[in-house]
């Protein structure tokens, strides 16, 4: 099962391959990671999606928890979410295939950030799920290159996390 | 006034109440070491840093404040990465500094570089690069309070050479302030409510101690319990020595090498109180079949370890300290049905020396060859209760768990969870520097003495008087002995074959060296080692194929003994 979790460090060197370190020193899998610098530039935070049961993520929230640089562990599992991705993709756009992929572009409210003769990248913003929607549709056309961010996600409701 | 980098450093570890520090010199730590002479901390010059580190945990372990090893960079510290993955496996209170190359060469492959904090970052509770002179100091008193504080552990201070020359206004901090650190010390009294009601309604409960015990300096709070409800205790191997044996409650160790009692008794539980453990597998053999009867309490410091490994019914999170003294505190207020309990677990008791009747540790006695379990016996009979025992890692460590009477705390001394050969020597060495007229002996195999004997030079050198046991059976005589019943007798290089002259060896450091060949030359070669000053060995040549037994097969479950050859 995948399981999402932010995860709030110290914003010092060294901090992100600890946490990575943890993954896979205990064999437990990172799907995706994110992290950045938080409103409070001594924070950053780290957006992970991993995967496993019920016994492995409780395993994975208290060594993280253990991690004297981890100063929080929020755990989205069953919680209500924003969760945003951005994908860019480099498409080709060939006379034939130029409105069509423009289409897509529009129905799904992505941005063509960059043309040439013979191609855009896209930029798609959304629930990975979308960006996987946008991937599949593009894909006939001939994807030249793909990245993803990986997922970001907040809590949703007016509550923040804050430090103490 | 400014100090430099070096002699901030060592006011620190001063002002932290260090008065003696392992290590080992070299081109990056020169600095450290030229204003070591002008402090007043001792240092111990190893003849390896992993003996150095080693020592340092000793001397921990046996004292129970934090040991520090000092080394210089590259293969100085990469040397002491054994050192710290032991105690970091056994949670014991360490710093260990290491000297890096200047921070303006990190990275660039300079002479003697390595990434210490990459190398060590999944073997130490936490660690530092100093990268600014003006973090020194707090870095220190941060890198002592996590190592002594909450679940223990070696904490790793990389120290750049230009850092240790710089310099700037000396000032320690009173406090220390790590958002992301709160052990939590106090443990949860609906929780304790529930474990007491648990207990009470237990009828074949056992009391499973480990390690914690020691590192919390719970004994006396676990002996006035475990009286209290007189439930019978089993101990791991790092449990040992955290309650005293000889007590009619003992069953002695449990899991691989453990009694025959205290397998049966966890088998047949209904209720299991895990103190300060952490159900290592050489502990619970086949998970399925472990406790299958019993409800588990699992008390411990660290959450991490809690559900881990087995399903767990009540867990407590905090200081095993504070948790048995609100148990004690709780029990005292249900004392008609304490006194109940006492009595209803009469059978059980009974029940438990049948077993002990059954299947004593035992061993088939000779007046021929000398048999180790014997002299493990004997040296019990003639050492000090208080003697502190170290340990190397196989056969003998096994039969020293299962032979010697540990009755204080505190006085046995092993690699636990890592299983390091070659850590007995420099610990016991680490432990005669922390108490210099308490008798310590390590007690070793041919083949882990010869992992760190360079160390007897270091025994020589400041006059640490460690008397060290030797059980020779030319063998690597656990492996041997896993070829013997698992690999059908095919004993791949596990001959020693090469006789060593362990008396030679003893007297080319300058120590005293004695030999044993018989059963009867056994009880005088300890008395003349013990009674001679200085370091010594004792080699016992020893029957060369006698197996540590009771043996829970690897994959078995524990009441699946192999119980004689």
């Amino acid at each position: 099962m995948k399981h999402t979790i932010s995860v709030l460090v110290e914003n010092e060197f060294g901090v992100l391959p600890r946490v990575s370190g943890l993954f896979s020193g205990r064999g437990f899998n990172i799907e995706s990671l994110s992290v950045a610098p938080t409103i409070d530039p001594t924070i950053s935070r780290m957006t992970i999606v991993t995967s496993g049961d019920e016994r492995i993520l409780e395993q994975i929230n208290k060594q993280l928890n253990k991690l004297i640089d981890v100063i929080k562990v929020i755990d989205f599992t069953g919680q209500d979410y924003t969760e945003r991705e951005m994908g860019l993709i480099k498409v080709n756009a060939e006379e034939s295939t130029r409105a069509e992929v423009l289409r897509i572009v529009d129905i799904f409210r992505a941005k063509v950030v960059d043309v040439t003769q013979s191609s855009y990248t896209v930029e798609v913003t959304g629930a990975p799920g979308k960006i996987d929607a946008v991937v599949e549709l593009l894909r006939p056309m001939g994807i030249k290159e793909l990245i993803r961010s990986g997922p970001v996600v907040l809590g949703r409701g007016a509550k923040g996390w804050k430090t103490q | 006034m400014k100090k430099t980098g070096s002699q901030i450093l060592l006011e620190c570890l001063r002002l932290e109440g260090v008065d003696t520090v392992f290590g080992y010199p070299g081109g990056t730590v020169i600095n450290i070491y030229d204003d070591l002479m002008d402090s007043p901390i001792k240092h111990i010059l190893n003849r390896h840093e992993q003996a150095a580190v080693h020592a340092a945990d000793g001397y921990a372990r046996a004292t129970g404040k934090v040991g520090v090893a000092i080394a210089t960079s590259g293969p100085g510290a990469t040397n002491t990465v054994t050192g710290i993955a032991t105690a970091y496996m056994d949670s014991i209170p360490m710093v260990i500094i290491t000297g890096q190359v200047p921070t303006p060469l990190i990275g660039n492959d300079a002479f003697q570089e390595a990434d210490m904090i990459g190398i060590t970052r999944p073997i130490t509770k936490h660690n530092y690069l100093v990268r600014d002179i003006k973090d020194l100091a707090r870095i220190i008193k941060q890198a002592f309070y996590i190592a002594r504080t909450g679940r223990p552990g070696p904490v790793l201070v990389d120290l750049p050479k230009d850092i240790q020359m710089a310099t700037h206004k000396f000032e320690y901090p009173d406090k220390v302030e790590l958002r992301g650190y709160k052990p939590n010390y106090s443990g949860n009294s609906r929780q304790i409510e529930k474990s007491i009601k648990m207990i009470l309604a237990a009828r074949k409960p056992v009391i499973y101690v480990g390690g914690g015990a020691a590192l919390s300096n719970s004994n006396l709070e676990l002996k006035q319990f475990t009286e209290m409800i007189q439930a019978p205790l089993t101990m791991t191997l790092m449990g040992l020595s955290s309650f005293p044996n000889t007590h009619p409650l003992s069953l002695g160790m449990l899991g691989m090498h453990g009694t025959y009692h205290a397998n049966m008794a966890v088998t047949d539980a209904d209720l299991l109180i895990a103190i300060g453990a952490r159900f290592d597998d050489r502990v619970t053999g086949k998970i399925a079949t472990f406790a299958p009867h019993a409800k588990i309490i699992h008390i411990d410091i660290d959450p991490t370890s809690i559900k881990k490994n087995v399903r767990v019914d009540l867990p407590i999170v905090g200081d095993l300290k504070d948790v048995l003294k609100k148990m004690l505190k709780q029990l005292a207020e249900y004392d008609a049905q304490v006194a109940t309990l006492r009595d209803e677990l009469a059978p059980w008791r009974a029940k438990i020396e049948v077993w002990k009747k059954e299947q004593p540790l035992g061993y088939k006695s000779s007046n021929k060859e000398i048999k180790p379990q014997f002299v493990i016996e004997k040296l019990c009979e003639l050492s000090d209760e208080d003697a502190i025992i170290t340990t190397e890692v196989g056969q003998h460590q096994m039969w020293t768990a299962q032979f010697y009477d540990f009755i204080q705390p505190r006085t046995f001394l092993t690699s636990g969870g890592l299983g390091t050969m070659g850590y007995g020597l420099p610990a016991a060495l680490g432990a005669q520097a922390a108490f210099p007229t308490r008798q310590v002996i390590d007690i070793s195999g041919d083949g882990s003495f010869q992992m760190n004997s360079q160390e007897l030079a270091t025994l020589v050198q400041y006059r640490l008087p460690v008397k060290i046991a030797i059980l020779n059976n030319n063998f690597l005589g656990m492996v041997r002995q896993w070829q013997q019943l698992f690999f059908n007798r095919r004993y791949s290089q596990t001959c020693m074959e090469l006789p060593i002259d362990f008396k030679k060896l003893a007297e080319a450091y300058g120590a005293t060296g004695l030999q044993a060949t018989t059963p009867d030359e056994v009880e005088a070669v300890i008395k003349q080692a013990f009674a001679t000053p200085g370091p010594v060995i004792m080699e016992f040549k020893v029957c060369r194929e006698e197996n540590v037994l009771p043996m829970v097969p690897a994959g078995a479950g524990i009441n699946e003994m192999v119980l004689a050859s």
